[in-house]
């Protein structure tokens, strides 16, 4: 974010892209940061074109996970993370559980969970 | 990757939802310290490359003032019950990343604006792109040792609010505190969410 750190930016924003093959975005548009996601059958073979990456990711969610902690827990940006995961689900490799982010609101049985869920709290 | 043990990375095979707040401010506000007082995780930093966020790839050609920035992220999760996740999301409130959160808020419940009382200035710019996104917000006003002794009302006066925006008081280093605050904000959303003609019970 600032001017003496730009040449690290550079280099660090251009990987992205190669990784994924120059796209900002998702195929689709319901993978979210809260999209939960898993792995179907993790043993399943990635074709031999696959990236380190999408490998990665794959491994990181034979268990439950959300992409945002994915992301995280893989040290890659979201929004890569993102579009790996969108055509991972396209090709069957993962699956998403949850967290679709077209709806605009969030549904009255939900907010009535959350709302419970911190009333606990105190 | 972090070497720390992965028990507690997965979530229960049992949850089938998640669900998401954000928590916007200023730099120094205590996004993070908020989100780190409620998550049950300890917070998780992730970055974001801005012009993925923001703009189309194609749009990068001839266009060199657009420059590609980082910003990292702090979340943490809360466990509403064994089906429901809730993610919260601390995101800086400057105009130059309006577009990350408004691609966050996507789906979210609603956003915890986070205000400093000795620098409320610096709220005014998100609060203004909040009521023109109608995205349900609720102020809370992270009290620091050396602010200026000012009501709640006169916080809200201040800001502009629309009548009935939730301003509350929160300590966000204290975990009832946070929570009391993110609390008021669904609280509102289940009663007076625009994007919704539904009203919940509360």
């Amino acid at each position: 974010m600032t001017r003496s750190g730009e040449p690290d930016f550079c280099a660090r924003a251009l990987r992205p892209y190669v990784i994924t093959r120059g796209r900002a975005r998702a195929t689709r548009n319901t993978v979210g940061v809260e999209t939960l996601l898993i792995a179907p059958d993790p043993t399943r073979e990635l074709p031999v074109t696959a990236s380190r990456e999408e490998r990665a990711l794959v491994q990181m969610c034979a268990r439950l996970i959300s992409l945002v902690e994915a992301s995280a827990h893989l040290d890659l940006p979201v929004s890569l993370v993102g579009v790996l995961a969108s055509d991972l689900i396209d090709a069957g490799y993962l699956s998403a559980r949850s967290g679709t982010p077209k709806q605009a609101a969030p549904d009255s049985q939900l907010l009535l969970e959350v709302l419970h869920g911190l009333r606990g709290f105190r | 990757m972090d070497s720390a043990g992965s028990a507690d990375r997965y979530l229960p095979d049992t949850v089938t939802r998640s669900a998401k707040i954000l928590v916007v401010g200023a730099f120094g506000v205590g996004k993070t310290t908020l989100v780190g007082s409620v998550s049950e995780i300890t917070p998780l930093r992730t970055e974001e490359v801005m012009t993925e966020a923001s703009v189309g790839v194609d749009d990068l050609r001839g266009r060199s003032d657009k420059r590609t920035t980082t910003v990292a992220m702090d979340f943490g999760r809360i466990t509403i019950n064994a089906e429901l996740v809730l993610y919260l999301f601390g995101a800086p409130g400057q105009r130059r990343f309006w577009d990350l959160w408004t691609d966050l808020a996507v789906g979210a419940i609603g956003v915890l604006v986070m205000v400093d009382v000795r620098r409320l200035e610096e709220s005014f710019d998100v609060l203004e792109q909040l009521e023109e996104r109608d995205l349900p917000f609720a102020v809370a006003v992270n009290r620091f040792p050396d602010s200026p002794d000012v009501t709640l009302d006169e916080v809200g006066a201040a800001l502009d609010l629309l009548p009935g925006t939730p301003v509350v008081d929160c300590d966000a280093r204290d975990r009832k505190s946070s929570a009391g605050a993110l609390l008021a904000l669904v609280e509102y959303v289940a009663a007076h969410d625009p994007r919704s003609s539904q009203e919940y019970a509360t």
